[in-house]
């Protein structure tokens, strides 16, 4: 039996980063917004109990239960496809907040070059330079479209940052100065320095003094105790939707958040969405909830994944490059090397999640690439969260992984150890792509999505590149000890290496190559938002949220816009 | 409201008394360390040396460890087993305790007993498949059993290799059988010697180094030796410190109580 509940203006499948910005600007603008949440509710005095390494960080407290939904992987079309039953390269989000409450904090706006990136190369290296195998493609919107909304998120996020000559214009500065500086991050900076690069603190939602942001909400200044990636803030010192723009939106009494209330369908008649379907996990009750516009807000992959299960869009074929749901998913190119300090002694658990030395010289098209095989790069970076004794225990290549000199050499060197690693471009191919899985079903039946994807030529050249940049980095450094490159065979789904995953319903200029427009409105139905990651055409040299946050803020105006008016905004 | 307010006073001002009391008797010397970090450390058994004074005989005579006894295995032989075989990852040596000395065998039995043991969170639905190492864990046994068949296994290879159970060997064949398990040099019906092995080694650190609440790393000594202070509330004032600052660790029993 479903129960059948009154109508609302606005509904959100999801209530994370996207979610919550979504909820705050609508119900301040007057509109009425149900946000229905999988998971449970939770603030800043749930996480007292933070500093505990094995529950959060190891058994995933906060992360999405893949005993009742998962994805499945496989590196090509001629593998068989079988389920992430454990966690390893990503971690899903679930509960309010969605993984904006465990997330680390480093906040990076993308490049001009990332949204005319086809344009761009074109008419400087001419269309010969664009690998035939990649489908690289034009966002649909400019950079200097995007900087009032990447400003808005900053603000209400409170971003601690440093100017940098390599990045976009800004309209105005950040709101708090950049975190302070570990001595670690001065040996970063005075080597690279003398090469000729550019280092500066990477921008943060930690922040670095007490904020008040424009909403109201005040933010508490970082105590750079670590356990930020994987945790929630006992301060409640870090930008999240728990702490900035969830309260927003309850308090302007237009917004209802229904935590435990999983989605199961998006409903749609006659090319328009009617409502959602969803369950009471707790009861395992179902109700309809109808709604003027759906916005799908749920994280790239069940952003993908309801759409395909709901019939909303035209799934992609990779056989004939046609139709767009599950068309260009990427992800990122993470590349680095271990460096070990014999003569150095650092105060290593001492740090903050997006505390980080950063450098954007070898990102973008901030360098030539004429002579080089691949387009775009990465950000290089030495990061400064704190370091945690049970996932770090770092060795010199050739020492044995267990036994006497393992824990000699992993005593010694946890506070001799500094990393540098990399968020490199991951460009999109035909042969990355989302689709639902044939065989395997969460636990209400529905398929689970499909994962197709590995790296690609080009992404590997991009990580050689990147590698041999940390490795010169740490000689200069003064490493003792450097470790081996990352291996860039295949993707590994076993390793971690960040939860930036994007595509699959990406905005664009043009319907037949694209899924929604530069307002995150579907081409098809054009009372579904679909709000994330998944608008991106292509993963860029950076961070991921920043961008879908001012993607957020960008498909609230349409969607407010779109109340008035309706029709379609592009 | 008000009501419950006081009762929490009450409780505070309660423990805030047993812990003078207990420094009171105890004779311990608390000098300029905050009374919660300095008696965290005392409850966990190893105390401050610098100031515990050797007569203590709270020092050789630690409070009673309720939590080690076993929830998971039945036999004591394979818990000893298990024993053996993580001291060979986390051996006693110069620079203090073994996995042994740190509780970690009880770290693994508890962990077992509990939803990591049955991969409560993860995904079981089959059918399973082997695949390609990239596609990570696609076991259909979970966690305990696997830790079931590699120790039977320990023996029966050990047997075979040695004529003797893994127990009576000494270090270094030891280590040769683990080494065989970890190269997946080990027959076992149903599963990959290595799978053991790593679980192993996992389990084997994490009980090294997880919050003492979980009964492994005892005294916080795992944290000692690797000069990793614990639980902090706050280095504002020291992220810019050049010098190595050696600031004795706390845990989430410090934070809790
Ligand atoms: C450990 C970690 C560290 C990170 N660090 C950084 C960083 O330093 N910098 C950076 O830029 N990014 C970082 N990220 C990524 C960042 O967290 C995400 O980009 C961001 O949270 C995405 O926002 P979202 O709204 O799309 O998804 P989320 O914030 O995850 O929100 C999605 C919500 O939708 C809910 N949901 C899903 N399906 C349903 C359904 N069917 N019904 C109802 N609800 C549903 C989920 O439970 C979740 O709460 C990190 C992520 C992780 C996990």
């Amino acid at each position: 039996m479903v129960t059948k509940l009154p109508k609302t203006d606005v509904v959100t499948v999801g209530v994370g980063w996207t979610g919550g910005i979504i909820a705050a600007e609508l119900s301040k603008a007057g509109l009425k917004v149900v946000g229905l949440e999988r998971g449970g509710d939770r603030s800043t005095e749930n996480f007292a109990m933070k500093h505990d390494e094995l529950r959060y960080a190891l058994r995933y407290e906060l992360m999405q239960d893949l005993s009742r939904e998962t994805l499945t992987f496989r590196h090509n079309s001629k593998q068989r496809a079988l389920p992430m039953r454990q966690y390893g390269a990503f971690l899903l989000g679930n509960g309010v907040g969605g993984a904006g409450t465990h997330w680390n904090g480093m906040t990076d706006r993308y490049n001009p070059y990332d949204f005319e990136i086809r344009s761009k190369t074109i008419e400087k290296y001419g269309e010969s330079k664009i690998d035939p195998e990649l489908t690289i493609q034009d966002w649909g919107i400019t950079y200097d479209e995007m900087e009032p909304y990447y400003t808005k998120f900053e603000l209400m996020a409170g971003i601690s940052g440093d100017e940098t000559p390599l990045r976009g214009h800004r309209s105005e500065p950040f709101p708090n100065p950049a975190l302070k500086k570990t001595p670690a991050m001065d040996i970063f900076f005075d080597a690279t320095k003398e090469m000729g690069l550019d280092p500066f603190v990477i921008p943060a939602a930690n922040n670095s003094q007490a904020y008040d942001n424009p909403d109201g909400q005040h933010l508490a200044a970082c105590q750079y105790n670590g356990f930020c990636e994987r945790f929630g803030c006992e301060f409640g010192a870090k930008g999240s939707p728990n702490t900035t723009v969830i309260p927003t939106a309850l308090k302007t009494g237009n917004f209802e958040l229904r935590a435990n209330s999983e989605v199961l369908e998006i409903l749609h008649e006659g090319g328009k969405a009617t409502g959602v379907l969803y369950m009471d996990t707790r009861t395992g009750e179902r109700f309809e909830q109808p709604a003027e516009v759906v916005a799908v807000t749920s994280y790239t992959f069940n952003n993908n994944r309801l759409l395909l299960n709901s019939g909303l869009g035209t799934p992609y074929d990779p056989k004939t490059g046609r139709g767009t749901i599950g068309k260009n998913y990427c992800y990122q190119v993470i590349v680095g090397n271990d460096g070990f300090f014999d003569d150095e002694k650092f105060n290593s658990a001492i740090g903050s999640g997006g505390l980080a030395a950063v450098l954007d010289n070898f990102n973008a098209d901030n360098f030539d690439h004429s002579d080089y095989d691949f387009l775009h790069g990465g950000s290089v970076l030495m990061g400064q969260k704190g370091k945690r004794p049970i996932d770090e225990n770092q060795v010199p290549s050739g020492t044995p992984r267990w036994g006497k000199e393992f824990k000699a050499q992993s005593l010694k060197y946890y506070n001799r150890h500094l990393n540098l690693y990399t968020y490199g471009a991951q460009l999109p191919t035909v042969h990355n792509y989302l689709d639902l899985d044939p065989t395997y079903k969460d636990i209400n039946g529905y398929p689970l999505l499909r994962m197709t994807f590995d790296f690609t030529e080009s992404d590997r050249k991009r990580g050689k590149f990147l590698n041999q940049q940390t490795r010169k980095i740490l000689e200069a450094m003064g490493a003792t000890h450097i470790s081996d490159d990352t291996n860039m065979d295949h993707f590994d789904m076993t390793r971690y290496q960040a939860t930036h995953n994007t595509g699959g319903v990406i905005m664009g200029a043009d319907p037949e190559t694209s899924a929604v427009n530069n307002y995150l409105q579907m081409w098809e139905h054009d009372n579904v938002f679909v709000v994330g990651g998944s608008a991106y055409a292509h993963q860029s040299g950076y961070n991921a949220t920043a961008t879908l946050g001012a993607l957020a803020y960008r498909a609230s105006e349409g969607i407010i816009d779109y109340s008035k008016k309706g029709g379609s905004l592009a | 409201m008000e009501k419950k307010e006081d009762q929490k006073l009450e409780t505070t001002e309660t423990t805030n008394n047993s812990r003078r009391q207990f420094l009171k008797s105890s004779g311990i010397a608390v000098g300029g360390i905050a009374v919660g970090s300095a008696l965290g450390g005392i409850l966990g058994m190893y105390g401050k040396e610098e100031e515990a004074p050797a007569a203590t005989p709270a020092e050789s005579q630690p409070a009673q460890q309720h939590d080690h006894a076993l929830q998971y295995f039945t036999n004591r032989a394979d818990f000893e087993k298990l024993g053996q075989a993580t001291e060979r990852i986390f051996p006693e040596d110069e620079n203090g305790p073994g996995a042994i000395a740190l509780g970690v065998p009880y770290y693994i039995d508890h962990q077992l007993a509990g939803k990591w043991g049955i991969n409560a969170k993860e995904y079981r639905q089959g059918p399973f498949f082997e695949g390609v190492p990239e596609q990570g864990y696609q076991s259909q046994l979970k966690h305990h059993q696997v830790f079931d068949l590699g120790l039977e296994a320990l023996d029966k290879y050990s047997q075979e290799k040695f004529d003797a159970l893994f127990v009576a060997l000494d270090g270094e064949q030891q280590d040769e059988v683990l080494t065989a398990f970890e190269n997946d040099e080990v027959k076992i019906p149903g599963l990959r010697s290595s799978l053991f092995f790593e679980l192993l080694r996992k389990t084997t650190i994490e009980g090294v180094y997880a919050d003492p609440l979980y009964g492994g790393n005892k005294g916080m000594a795992g944290w000692k030796m690797k000069e990793y202070p614990g639980v902090q509330m706050s280095y504002a004032d020291k992220v810019e410190e050049t010098e190595f600052l050696k600031i004795e660790p706390k845990s989430l029993h410090d934070t809790h109580n």
